[in-house]
């Protein structure tokens, strides 16, 4: 599922058809969102230098983490950026976002470091975040840097759409992302977004620009969301380590494909699985004690098969209740409701009569009422 | 005495081995505590251990809460004298209990007083010498009236943490801050206490218990670490939960059940 996305990144916009763009979709409960986006990341970027890829480069739009901490996982996955002929360039929102290290220095007695930009060649710091005509301009101007110009592509990764809406309007975002799927230089874009920080309206609106929405979701829902039991204390270290990746994609003939998978979070990164079967979920849930609390297979036969007292069997036969005083086996009662005769003699009995007179053999129990109905009193 | 009992803590937040290299170096905690259960005493337990006389540690106290006294006679039962380490370069207390940015007048924004608090933090980590400047430690208490300081505008100071993180990432330093869950639970998303757990590697939870107050047990405390750090080149996430109790010279932690 995951190589699927990253496949569909890959391989681009088709003649005269929008860009194809992902949303990366997480929450507290799950918060994995970031793991995802370094895996596509750099599968993206190793599709590209590889020259696999419709897009010639690529731009990654970092305003959550330093462009040095990108050169470090993309290296420590096999993917020299330096040396890349190139290929990757990063924009810098996160080192001076607002600008505030120039206004300093304008107002005197302030020297900025900036150890970032002078230690890769390859950062570009841009410092005015809240314009979002200044930020797609800054980005086109990149990716043309890296492709040259006309039907050259490149793609887009925006490490946090949070940060833009924090800076402008839901509309200015939305109105860059969607410039950008139309852009004809832009081969494909994806971008994070931490869904439980924006009102649903404003998810909605990446959803319907992104024509691929992976989405993740803790494995098992603690209850109330409250912390205070143990149980809910394992759930949530279950939920730490494991989580549902959802994802949903839009077809161009309009179908939608959706498929689940398991993430797994591990030392080196992550992880995805099929998802397990329900009785494994349900293995973590028992609490641990030190005597069984499940039943195995032949036991849940034997239960199966056990006939309750007093319950019909639904085979015509009523039951036959051991009282106590006599054995099953010679004695046989039957109850013989008869409107005419008042009397029955029972031959087969050893000695005993049982004469019965019913009050109400003109009245048809009504089944609604009677609570009794399904017994055999 | 102290050492043994806050154990737990120490070891949640990777304390317990090593004082040099710092283990919280390039990393962010963020404290949520409630009115029932004060987190406070991370926070102190936090500045002790980074004033350990074994390291070479330098501290950077923001104080919006309480005034230098305060911290001085609390950190004193815990075995720390804050006077000698101020007087020591190893303490830097900056006293903003009357930071004030001003309200959006003409020609001077709101974020002013933020703008310039991050640029006297700049300058004091650039002037410290070169050994030092590796293992500083930024203490916010608390982001809650850091709020109210900039005029409930909750956007400013996350422009201002963000700036805080660069910090980190430029100059390796640990920022720890401590926050109030209970002032937004009231409000339909707590956006800004989301940030925070967001942008936090270690988030520390300081809750009552499920089950009521008690006498033997103040609250507990829920340590996740989000071990991402990609300079180690590992990722473990680890997670702990246990209870405290707060004494008068010292914090007891210990498992659930396990105490009287």
């Amino acid at each position: 599922m995951a190589e699927s996305i990253c496949r569909a990144l890959r391989d681009g916009a088709l003649e005269g058809e929008h860009a194809p763009a992902l949303t990366i979709k997480d929450s507290m409960a799950s918060p994995f969102g970031f793991h995802v986006f370094s895996h596509v990341l750099s599968q993206l970027s190793s599709f590209i230098l590889a020259g696999k890829s419709q897009s010639g480069g690529l731009v990654v739009v970092s305003f959550s983490r330093s462009p040095s901490f990108y050169l470090e996982m993309l290296k420590n996955k096999g993917i020299d950026v330096v040396s890349s002929d190139k290929r990757i360039q990063i924009l810098d929102c996160y080192s001076d976002p607002l600008g505030w290290k120039d206004r300093l220095i304008e107002a005197g007695n302030f020297t900025a470091l900036s150890r970032e930009a002078s230690n890769s060649s390859t950062a570009n710091v841009f410092k005015d975040v809240k314009h979002m005509d200044k930020l797609y301009n800054s980005i086109i101007e990149l990716g043309r840097g890296l492709v040259g110009g006309g039907k050259n592509q490149f793609s887009v990764a925006i490490d946090s759409v949070d940060e833009m809406l924090r800076h402008a309007s839901t509309s200015s975002v939305a109105g860059l992302l969607s410039n950008f799927r139309s852009h004809d230089q832009v081969s494909s874009i994806f971008w994070l977004v931490h869904s439980d920080l924006h009102e649903a309206r404003v998810a909605a609106v990446l959803e319907y620009l992104s024509s691929m929405v992976t989405s993740l979701e803790p494995l098992h829902q603690p209850a109330n969301g409250q912390r205070g039991d143990l149980e809910n204390f394992s759930l949530i270290e279950h939920n730490f380590k494991k989580g549902k990746f959802h994802v949903r994609i839009k077809r161009r003939n309009g179908r939608v494909r959706v498929m689940s998978e398991e993430v797994h979070i591990e030392q080196s990164g992550i992880s995805f699985a099929s998802l397990s079967s329900e009785g494994a979920i349900n293995q973590g849930l028992v609490p641990k004690v030190q005597f069984s609390l499940e039943l195995s297979e032949k036991e849940r036969i034997d239960r199966a098969n056990v006939v309750l007292p007093f319950e019909h069997q639904g085979n015509g036969k009523s039951i036959q209740i051991y009282d106590g005083r006599r054995s099953l086996a010679d004695s046989k009662h039957e109850r013989q409701v008869s409107a005419t005769e008042k009397m029955q003699t029972n031959e087969d009995s050893g000695g005993g009569e049982i004469i019965y007179f019913r009050d109400s053999d003109d009245e048809m129990p009504d089944s609604d009422e009677d609570p009794d109905d399904d017994l055999d009193i | 005495m102290n050492q043994r009992s806050s154990n737990l803590l120490d070891e949640a937040l990777g304390l317990d081995q090593t004082i040099e290299p710092w283990p919280l170096r390039g990393r962010i905690v963020a404290i949520e505590d409630q009115v029932e259960t004060s987190g406070s005493f991370v926070l102190h337990h936090i500045l002790k251990r980074s004033l350990s006389p074994n390291s070479s540690n330098v501290s950077i106290f923001i104080a919006l809460s309480q005034p230098f006294s305060h911290y001085d006679r609390v950190l004193r039962k815990l075995g720390c004298n804050l006077v000698t380490q101020r007087d020591n370069n190893r303490l830097f207390f900056f006293d903003m209990l009357m930071l004030q940015c001003p309200g959006g007048d003409e020609g001077i924004s709101p974020e002013c007083g933020l703008i310039a608090l991050y640029g006297k933090i700049y300058k004091t980590i650039v002037a410290l010498p070169e050994v030092s400047s590796k293992n500083v430690t930024i203490i916010i208490d608390d982001l809650s009236l850091m709020e109210v300081a900039a005029n409930g505008s909750s956007d400013y100071v996350l422009d201002f943490l963000h700036y805080c993180r660069t910090l980190t990432t430029e100059f390796d330093c640990s920022l720890i801050t401590l926050n109030h869950e209970d002032i937004y639970s009231s409000a339909d998303r707590p956006t800004f206490l989301l940030q925070m757990e967001y942008l936090a590697d270690i988030l520390i939870k300081a809750e009552p218990l499920a089950t009521g107050l008690a006498s033997d047990v103040h609250g507990q405390l829920t340590v996740l670490n989000k071990g991402m750090n990609y300079r180690q080149g590992s990722s473990r996430n680890k997670i702990s939960n246990f209870h405290f109790k707060v004494k008068e010279n010292v914090v007891e932690c210990f498992y659930p059940g396990s105490q009287g």
